[in-house]
């Protein structure tokens, strides 16, 4: 998209360093990076929940770097977390990745949620690795006084992701297909969504996302999914990223990857 | 500090050193990263006479050392341009090129026209090679005929330089080049993307929702070399050469083989520094070979 605006928010382009590899489910692992110039302070770059960044893939495993959502920013520490997870040679290069291992990364990319159209209880609903920016974004949440819920989604009990992190944060439910752990079935027939929520903020495969966008739709709540359209660049420039909107294509690159469900076709 | 200032037809640019339209937004995009003064100049975003949605998603594929595109030509039109965009561009002091495509001759003409009335636009790339749209684009690029028409249009419409970019997909790209020398292009660049496809096999169907798209990137680099060596021998003027530019030792493959000034592409999308990156390593490379002028190496091949 066009992009003539002023600058508010400034992108980087960093050298980090891994310091933490954590396995966390049969084919994800959580990645605790800290920039390699322990000038670069993380804190300053003004990250939001929902933003993202793009990480080229070691040993030149892919030509084009990879999409990653933003887990987490701990400023104390100056660490950044990313939870990624096997989809082929670009993310496996860098879940394999060695601690103390160099990774270059562009950030911080997109627009983010609109935490402040939370109201009083939103609901977080987060399937496979799209739990991820949840994490931010309930940390984000419970600092303003807000209290989240989170609903996760996975396969089995082994694969449910930062089941303890956001537990710290707010009230947890889990839905597995096999009913291993939590409810069985989908996240949309979790029985927390008979309770009344005040937003719904949500993050995973399309199927689901499509789902909870409906039900947020017939209940009149205000929903913000978060979408994964294949990158070229990542920064605006390319125009390959565009999801169609009520305002024409736009670049989930840029104008996203938050959309509010009413900017999206999907009841078409 | 070697001498590295070229020029086509009546641009002078600083350094040979461009950004290939499509892959550049219009600069704003990259501020973050470089100093977009340091640029000959920055070519942007193709444009039409009237706003264009594009093709529809998926628009890109990742294929060996290379990227399928078929974005389309997305674009809000000249007129946007004119009103919104241009006035911001102006507070860069690098030369600011504009891509121009039409889907017939006047669309072609009426787009220069108006560009033309820009006092800070020296230069325009007239785009008859998209392989990404229906009608018009491609078609007129892989014929001398149709290049020549839509070169002479140009030309009546627009006094600056007016930059041909050329189809790879043809026969004999040396043909298509003499035609539009012929009907007074300034120069030439060379190569817009090759025509491709990929297949997902287990979905059964195509990445792209064209089906075949343009591909860009490392891997179409020989054939670029080849093609830039090829119309530099036949045409006077100038050659600017891209397809698959990653670094400053690339690019020197393509002023060797007889570019004037080359376009940096699909490398800006892995690192958005490598367009400077390139021009401290012509300087560097200039130095360690004993080259005072940049102008001394163009086509030695
Ligand atoms: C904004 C955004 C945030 C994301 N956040 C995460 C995250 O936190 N954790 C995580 O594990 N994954 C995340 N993804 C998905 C991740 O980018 C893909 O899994 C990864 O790019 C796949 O690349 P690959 O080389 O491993 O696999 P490939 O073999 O290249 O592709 C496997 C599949 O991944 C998708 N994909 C491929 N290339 C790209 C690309 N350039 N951009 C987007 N998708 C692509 C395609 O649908 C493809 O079918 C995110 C994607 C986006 C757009
Ligand atoms: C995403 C994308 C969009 C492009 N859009 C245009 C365009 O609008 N006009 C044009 O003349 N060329 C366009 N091109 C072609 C490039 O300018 C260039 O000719 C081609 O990509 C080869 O160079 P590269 O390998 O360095 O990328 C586009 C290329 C890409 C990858
Ligand atoms: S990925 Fe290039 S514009 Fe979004």
């Amino acid at each position: 998209m066009e992009k003539t605006d002023k600058k508010t928010i400034h992108n980087y382009m960093v050298d980090f360093l891994i310091t933490d590899s954590i396995s966390a489910g049969d084919d994800v692992v959580l990645l605790r990076l800290t920039p390699a110039d322990s000038n670069v302070m993380l804190r300053d770059m003004g990250i939001r929940p929902g933003q993202f960044v793009q990480v080229k893939t070691p040993g030149n495993a892919t030509f084009l770097r990879r999409p990653i959502s933003i887990c987490y920013v701990d400023d104390a520490t100056n660490q950044l977390w990313l939870l990624v997870r096997d989809a082929g040679n670009g993310s496996r290069a860098i879940m394999d990745s060695p601690i103390n291992s160099v990774l270059n990364i562009i950030l911080p990319l997109g627009n983010g949620f609109s935490i402040d159209k939370s109201g009083t209880s939103p609901l977080l609903i987060g399937g496979g690795v799209g739990v991820a920016p949840l994490l931010m974004l309930g940390a984000k949440l419970k600092e303003y006084g807000i209290k989240p819920t989170f609903l996760i989604g996975a396969k089995n009990r082994n694969s449910i992701l930062l089941k303890n992190e956001l537990s710290d944060i707010g009230e947890t439910y889990v839905s597995t297909d096999d009913g291993s752990y939590g409810e069985k079935g989908l996240v949309t027939q979790n029985h927390i969504l008979s309770n009344k929520f005040s937003s719904i903020y949500c993050c995973g495969p399309l199927p689901m996302m499509k789902a909870v966008a409906g039900i947020a739709s017939s209940d009149n709540i205000f929903c913000e999914v978060s979408l994964e359209n294949v990158m070229g660049c990542g920064i605006g420039a390319c125009l390959c990223c565009v999801e169609k909107t009520i305002d024409g294509n736009v670049c989930v690159c840029k104008e996203g990857p938050v959309f509010n469900i009413n900017q999206l076709l999907w009841h078409n | 500090m070697a001498q590295l200032g070229v020029k086509i037809g009546s641009l002078h640019l600083n350094n040979p050193v461009l950004t290939a339209s499509g892959t550049f937004g219009y600069g704003e995009e990259f501020s973050d990263f470089i100093n977009l003064d340091r640029l000959g100049g920055f070519i942007v975003k193709g444009t039409t006479l009237e706003p264009r949605q594009g093709n529809d998603y998926p628009r890109m594929v990742e294929t060996p050392s290379g990227m399928l595109n078929a974005v389309g030509l997305q674009n809000k039109g000249v007129d946007y341009f004119i009103e919104n965009i241009y006035p911001e561009l102006t507070k860069y002091t690098s030369e600011i090129i504009v891509n121009i495509s039409g889907s017939s001759v006047e669309d072609y003409a009426k787009v220069a026209e108006k560009l033309n009335e820009l006092p800070r636009i020296n230069a325009i790339e007239v785009n008859i090679s998209c392989p990404n749209v229906k009608t018009g684009g491609m078609a007129f690029g892989t014929t001398a005929s149709g290049a020549a028409s839509v070169t002479k249009a140009v030309r009546n419409a627009f006094g600056k330089t007016v930059i041909v970019k050329l189809s790879p997909n043809v026969t004999d790209i040396t043909e298509i080049a003499r035609a539009v020398e012929c009907e007074g292009a300034d120069a030439v660049s060379l190569i817009n993307t090759l025509m491709g496809m990929a297949i997902d096999v287990e979905r059964q169907r195509p990445y792209l929702s064209t089906y075949t798209g343009g591909l860009s990137g490392a891997a179409v680099r020989p054939v670029a070399v080849r093609m830039v060596w090829q119309v530099h021998k036949a045409v006077k003027i100038p050659v600017i050469g891209l397809g698959g530019i990653m670094s400053g030792r690339d690019a020197l493959e393509f002023i060797l083989a007889g570019a004037t000034a080359i376009e940096v592409g699909t490398a800006n999308f892995i690192n958005p520094k490598t367009t400077v990156e390139i021009i401290d390593y012509i300087d560097d490379y200039c130095q360690r070979h004993g080259v005072s002028d940049i102008n001394q190496l163009i086509g030695i091949i």
